[in-house]
């Protein structure tokens, strides 16, 4: 599904080098987990995969089902199924939440070739995820993230990864600022998501998230390359021990 | 939403730089000769066949301009101009006064078919379904139909142009003309007294309200030719009335003069709600051409727990220069202001409000939404007085300015002068970008950057975009879109 190879990636103005060869492949279904320091990378492999402004690829490739992304715009690259779950999710003043959840649905439908949405259909799909996700009618209504609590914010994260059914979901650090409650409504809101024909990259400081997300594959990033991988048990090796032996290794 | 939709295909379908109101109607018009005299004021008189008084009235005005300065406090530049160099008169040839649509020439009636405005009482608005709106039209110096008149008269309601109303109705013209902007007003408004030539008047009974929408429509299009069109809408003790005004020019290279004057008179427990959806030619992306707009635009709130509120989206014109303003003289009365200004290209726009609280009780609100993008300045000013007497008074002002891009500019211009110590008067006003982290965010769920665009502008601007009457918020809602296209990228 996807596959990384020798990925480097600058910040461009500062021509700071934060991705320095990482490989990484994922196949469909697979959950894989990325862990490291602060200052890893990790953000930026999720925003060079998604495509934000302000990195420069300078060599290597990714691919997702064969097709390369980094040449692609971010819209295309959602078209595409490219989904990246915010850890800041940003605020839209006087956008329903709904209108916007429908636009970009109509606009990944348009760049795919396929018609829009019905309002009924729409509506249906809305209301069986949100419910699914404790999400309330009111917060439906309310404007795209405008005064929502941390909680809210992420809930309507893995909304969107609901109604725009990406291939590829990036969850950057979606576990930062949740309560006990809220982590277990986000986690079963991606675990329902998880599908033969879909896979995740989890992006996450703190085990505690992968005990309710289950990972297949563990990753240590540590100055720009995966340093480690293995299964779920290096999480709680990593949470006992630290990073720093593979601070070291790297 | 539809809407939403809309705006992003009329962005989409439109090119850059192209202002589709922009053609001109081949017609052969008669004018007065260019420059302004006394001789010209005559001139306009006598092709109205006006009452002595309102001659007088006018000569009167011409003296007092010739003494006025042009004001220079505003935040727009432009070239001085040539008040000779004017046309103060132009009308389709063969158009003494306003006629039975069947006598309209078909020329002009095709224009305003294009220009997507419905002459026929049988159509409606373009894609709003069993919206019926009355529609002064008015083509360069004159009104050239009036349509629903008939239905509105069985109300006792009187909807005709003012040049009508002067022969028809001269005790209300004479009573009301010049109560609320007097002739000494400002530089403009009195070029305006001396020379205006055409506009709508309405007039509502008491206790009536109004059973359709009334619009009237401008439009220059004349070279080298100014409008100086006069509104005056007056509603009677409980009447209530909803207007709404829209305008556009052909595209030309030269700068073209707009001065209007526009009087409301509420009187006890009356509403007016004033509408306008401004969009004269603004210019091409360097600057040149497009109308020069300099309106003078007061509401009086004369009787009792009388309402006025004024709403405009204004997109048009190189340089707008507009305060719609009320005076809230009765007691317990409510002035609202509601804008949107888009500005682009090079365009200028020194707009607000101005709201006087005289009487016990009154209220204002004043909500003002400038987005600007281009090269553009786009200025509110806005002043908020309260009286010693205005026991009570409350005033709250929001005004919030978006800019797109590096190059433009926002500034905010308010006067509070309150001489009640009593008196509330909140004033908020926040200025900011469009992130790049917003548009990251709408274009990463697979929004193209002009749709993002599109949907955080129509955002920005949604609590005034519900002012408007429905039939008209959809059209405005594309009007922003297409105003911004080019904007991004």
């Amino acid at each position: 599904m996807l596959e990384i190879k020798n990925l480097h990636a600058e910040i461009e103005n500062e021509g700071r080098e934060i991705l320095r060869g990482l490989d990484l492949t994922v196949k469909p279904g697979e959950v894989h987990a990325i862990m490291g320091p602060n200052g890893a990378g990790k953000s930026t492999l999720s925003h060079v995969l998604a495509g934000k402004p302000g990195y420069r690829v300078t060599d290597g490739s990714a691919t997702l089902d064969g097709v390369d992304i980094l040449d692609m715009d971010p819209a295309l690259r959602a078209a595409n199924g490219v989904f990246l779950a915010f850890q800041y999710p940003v605020e839209i003043p006087g956008v329903a939440n709904m209108t916007f959840l429908k636009a970009a649905l109509n606009a990944q439908r348009k760049a795919r070739g396929e018609g829009e949405i019905s309002t009924p259909d729409f509506m249906r799909l809305v209301r069986a995820e949100a419910g699914k996700l404790k999400i309330s009618q009111d917060m439906l209504k309310r404007p795209v993230n405008v005064g929502f609590s941390g909680g809210e914010k992420k809930r309507n994260e893995i909304l969107q990864m609901a109604i725009l059914q990406p291939k590829l979901a990036i969850l950057d650090e979606t576990d930062s600022g949740l309560d006990i409650d809220a982590l277990k409504v986000v986690s079963e809101g991606v675990n329902a998501l998880r599908a033969p024909d879909r896979a995740f990259i989890v992006i996450t400081h703190y085990q505690r998230l992968l005990d309710h997300i289950r990972p297949d594959v563990v990753h240590v990033l540590s100055k720009g390359r995966i340093v480690k991988t293995g299964g779920p048990e290096l999480a709680l090796e990593l949470e006992a021990k630290g990073y720093a032996d593979f601070v070291d290794a790297a | 939403m539809a809407a939403v939709k809309e705006t992003v295909d009329q962005v989409r379908a439109i090119d850059v730089d192209q202002y589709k109101y922009g053609f001109e109607t081949d017609i052969e018009s008669e004018r007065a000769r260019k420059g302004l005299g006394e001789d010209v004021v005559r001139f306009i008189s006598a092709k109205k066949n006006e009452p002595e008084w309102m001659l007088e009235w006018r000569l009167d005005a011409y003296q007092r301009w010739l003494t006025m300065e042009e004001p220079t406090w505003a935040r727009v530049n432009y070239p001085k101009i040539d008040f000779q160099d004017i046309y103060y008169y132009a009308a389709p040839k063969g158009t003494a006064g306003p006629k039975s649509l069947d006598e309209v020439d078909p020329e002009l009636l095709k224009t305003y078919e294009k220009l997507g405005i419905p002459l026929r009482e049988q159509a409606v608005l373009a894609g709003v379904e069993g919206a019926k709106v009355a529609v002064d039209a008015v083509f360069d110096s004159v009104s050239v139909v009036t349509t629903f008149r008939e239905e509105l008269s069985k109300h006792g309601i009187i909807f005709c142009s003012i040049s009508e109303a002067m022969r028809e109705h001269p005790e209300l013209v004479k009573k009301y003309l010049g109560s609320v902007v007097p002739v000494t007003d400002n530089y403009y408004a009195t070029l305006n007294s001396a020379v205006f030539s055409d506009g709508s008047f309405v007039w509502i009974p008491e206790g009536v309200r109004c059973p359709m929408e009334l619009s009237t429509y401008f439009r220059i299009n004349e070279k080298k030719t100014g409008q100086f069109e006069r509104t005056l809408i007056i509603a009677e003790k409980g009447s209530y009335v909803s207007y709404l005004e829209g305008c556009t020019a052909p595209q030309r290279d030269e700068n073209q003069l707009h001065a209007a004057v526009v009087e409301l008179v509420a009187m006890e427990d009356a509403e007016i709600k004033y509408s306008t959806v401004q969009n004269w030619y603004p210019g091409d992306k360097d600057g040149k051409g497009g109308i020069y707009n300099f309106v003078t635009k007061r509401g009086d709130c004369r009787g009792d727990r009388s309402k006025i509120s004024w709403t405009q989206v204004e997109t048009g014109s190189a340089i707008t220069w507009k305060y719609p303003s009320c005076i809230l003289r009765g007691d317990d009365t409510k002035g609202e202001f509601y804008s949107i200004a888009v500005s682009n290209g090079r365009q200028q726009v020194d707009s607000g409000t101005k709201m006087i609280h005289l009487g016990k009780r009154t209220s204002s609100r004043i909500i003002s939404k400038g987005i600007s993008a281009g090269h553009s300045q786009n200025t509110y000013r806005g002043q908020v007085k309260v009286n010693r007497k205005a026991e009570g008074a409350r005033s709250f002002t929001n005004c919030d300015s978006l800019l797109i891009g590096h190059d433009c500019g926002a500034h905010t211009v308010p006067y509070l002068e309150s001489a009640n110590p009593r008196a509330k008067v909140e004033h908020e006003a926040t200025t900011s970008k469009i992130s790049d982290d917003q548009l990251f965010y709408c274009i990463s769920r697979g929004l193209g950057p002009e749709e993002a665009v599109a949907l955080i502008v129509n955002g920005f601007v949604r609590d005034v975009l519900q002012q408007l009457p429905m039939e008209f918020a959809v059209e405005a809602q594309k009007l922003i879109g297409v105003s911004l296209e080019g904007s991004v990228g």
